[in-house]
């Protein structure tokens, strides 16, 4: 944690049917820890009317059925959760993260930028992958598609921007980079971020009684594996 | 027991056919998109007139219209956008309950009002729901028949017919609100104007906009006067509301709807009223849009009226 305080924070209205809470505008785990904490705090009360509770990289947006809902009611709830994960007693999340492995089989047909990333990094491919493997990332939040988990910080040589072009298709497990950010697309889908592994697990999977892998605030590390081990856990999982 | 279940065949799937209910909700911080119908009031209207509760599944119609072929007696009832209807060669209308019997077709003809229509059945759609919806989300391919838009040959059956059938007695009313050829709507300020000159604000609220051909249920891509956004802005992605007025670096205008992604991260300089969004959904690609600001309180009351509550 940083030690920036007082934790400021501002709750406005987004249209008639969201509530917006946003804390200071800044990629920064604790800035999202206090995020985190707030959307499951507050998915744990049971307010009439509220439909989804959303928490992004630096705000929460309660969404509500604006026919039910007591805005005044969650505005009350927001800004008491607000203020008391604001307290500077309160660390972070207040409890351990989730931490996740990821098994990744890094290069060839299932990372086809890994030389692209090498060569904005001027390193080896195997230095790549050594620094994207060697840190733990925050879960910061999910979006763009079911079980998609936006995740960092990645080192700042090997932190390649977007393609240029996207991919029509990028295959399901494709491990990426984009910046400072790293993610695993859960399923079959456009993107243009640089590939730079895949990984056998599924991140979305309805068949599973949970069918996500990772919430905003887990913990993931990646685990280099070869194609022999790829296949296993493949097989292994249907 | 499986000849007993009231069941029809899509004969002809029309230009895009989809199950819709209320919506996915509960799941967008893991991602996952609300969809649901467009017109939210016309949908519940449809189920309404059927005795369905408001979560039924019913269809989405849009533009032009399917054939279907009961194959047991039906109560059913189409809202929403006005088609010419024929159950056989009898002329039948919108906003009313029809008997269909078995064997015989409902073919939808010409559309003379609106975008999208909702055939509701007694007893709801059954198709299996997905994390609580039957809604179908075509980009991730979640819910509806397979995640998919309906096809020639699909057959989908209905529940139990549990409800009471209600009269409408407002059905002429809801065909004179349907929108022909634009609408205006009310919008909230979103949570980026204040990054944007009140003279940028001004433009936006008077001039008058075009959907775009290769708008869809994810979003409305407008074209009109550039809204051009503070230099050198970055923000951060957030969570995002049905109807946020987006900004594109490029000035362009986007308009979130039923598909949107869970979170976005386009400055929004507003946002349309709940009672506004099903008026949205009436809207197809060419039509005009003009904003027109409001406050809370107003769009508060124009939930009264709205068919939403």
């Amino acid at each position: 944690m940083t030690g920036v305080a007082p934790w400021e924070w501002e709750l406005s209205r987004d249209g008639d049917s969201a509530l917006l809470l946003a804390f200071e505008s800044r990629l920064d785990p604790g800035v999202n820890a206090r995020c985190v904490a707030v959307a499951e705090k507050l998915r744990g009360q049971r307010i009439r009317g509220v439909r989804d509770v959303v928490e992004a990289f630096a705000t929460v947006t309660v969404h509500f059925d604006p026919v039910l809902a007591d805005v005044d009611e969650i505005s009350t709830m927001l800004r008491r959760l607000a203020a008391e994960t604001a307290a500077p007693a309160d660390r972070g999340d207040g409890r351990a993260r989730r931490e996740i492995r990821l098994p990744v089989c890094y290069g060839g047909a299932r990372g086809p930028d890994l030389a692209d990333v090498a060569r904005f990094a001027r390193c080896s491919e195997a230095e790549v992958v050594e620094r994207h493997r060697s840190v733990p990332y925050r879960v910061y939040m999910l979006g763009f598609q079911p079980g998609f988990a936006y995740m960092g910080a990645v080192d700042p040589r090997i932190a390649a921007p977007r393609r240029t072009v996207p991919r029509v298709h990028v295959p399901a497990g494709s491990v990426g980079i984009a910046a400072r950010q790293t993610g695993v697309y859960p399923v079959v889908s456009p993107g243009g971020w640089q590939l730079i592994g895949q990984t056998p697990v599924r991140l979305f999977d309805m068949a599973r009684p949970d069918p996500f892998l990772l919430s905003a605030g887990d913990v993931v590390r990646f685990d280099p594996i070869d194609e022999a081990s790829y296949a296993r856990v493949e097989t292994g999982r249907s | 027991m499986s000849s007993a279940q009231p069941g029809l065949e899509i004969e002809d799937a029309g230009l895009l056919t989809t199950v819709q209910d209320t919506g996915r909700w509960g799941y967008q911080h893991y991602g996952v998109s609300v969809s649901g119908a467009m017109d939210m009031a016309a949908h519940r209207r449809a189920n309404r007139l059927v005795g369905n509760p408001p979560e039924a599944a019913t269809l989405e119609i849009t533009l032009v219209g399917p054939t279907l072929r009961f194959e047991t007696a039906m109560r059913v009832a189409v809202a929403g956008a006005v088609f010419e209807l024929r159950l056989d060669a009898n002329e039948v209308s919108t906003e009313t309950v029809l008997h269909a019997h078995p064997g015989q077709r409902l073919a939808f003809g010409r559309r003379t009002a609106g975008a999208r229509a909702y055939l509701a059945a007694a007893g709801g759609f059954t198709v299996a729901p997905v994390l609580g919806s039957r809604s179908t989300h075509l980009r991730s391919g979640m819910g509806g028949l397979e995640g998919l838009a309906l096809r020639a040959g699909d057959r989908l059956t209905a529940g139990p017919a549990l409800g009471v059938p209600r009269r409408e007695p407002a059905a002429a009313r809801w065909r004179r609100c349907l929108p022909l050829g634009g609408a205006r709507v009310r919008v909230l300020p979103g949570p980026h104007a204040g990054l944007f000159e009140p003279v940028v604000l001004r433009r936006l609220e008077t001039a008058r906009y075009t959907i775009r051909p290769e708008s869809d249920r994810m979003g409305y891509r407008l074209d009109g006067p550039p809204i051009p956004g503070p230099e050198g802005l970055s923000l951060l992605s957030l969570g995002l509301p049905v109807g946020a007025v987006q900004i594109l670096p490029s000035g362009g205008v986007i308009v979130a709807m039923a598909d949107r992604q869970t979170a976005g991260g386009y400055p929004r300089v507003a946002t349309v009223a709940t009672a506004d969004i099903s008026v949205l959904g009436q809207l197809a690609p060419g039509d005009w849009i003009e904003f027109e600001r409001c406050d809370q309180r107003t769009a508060r009351e124009a939930l009264t009226g709205s068919g939403l509550a």
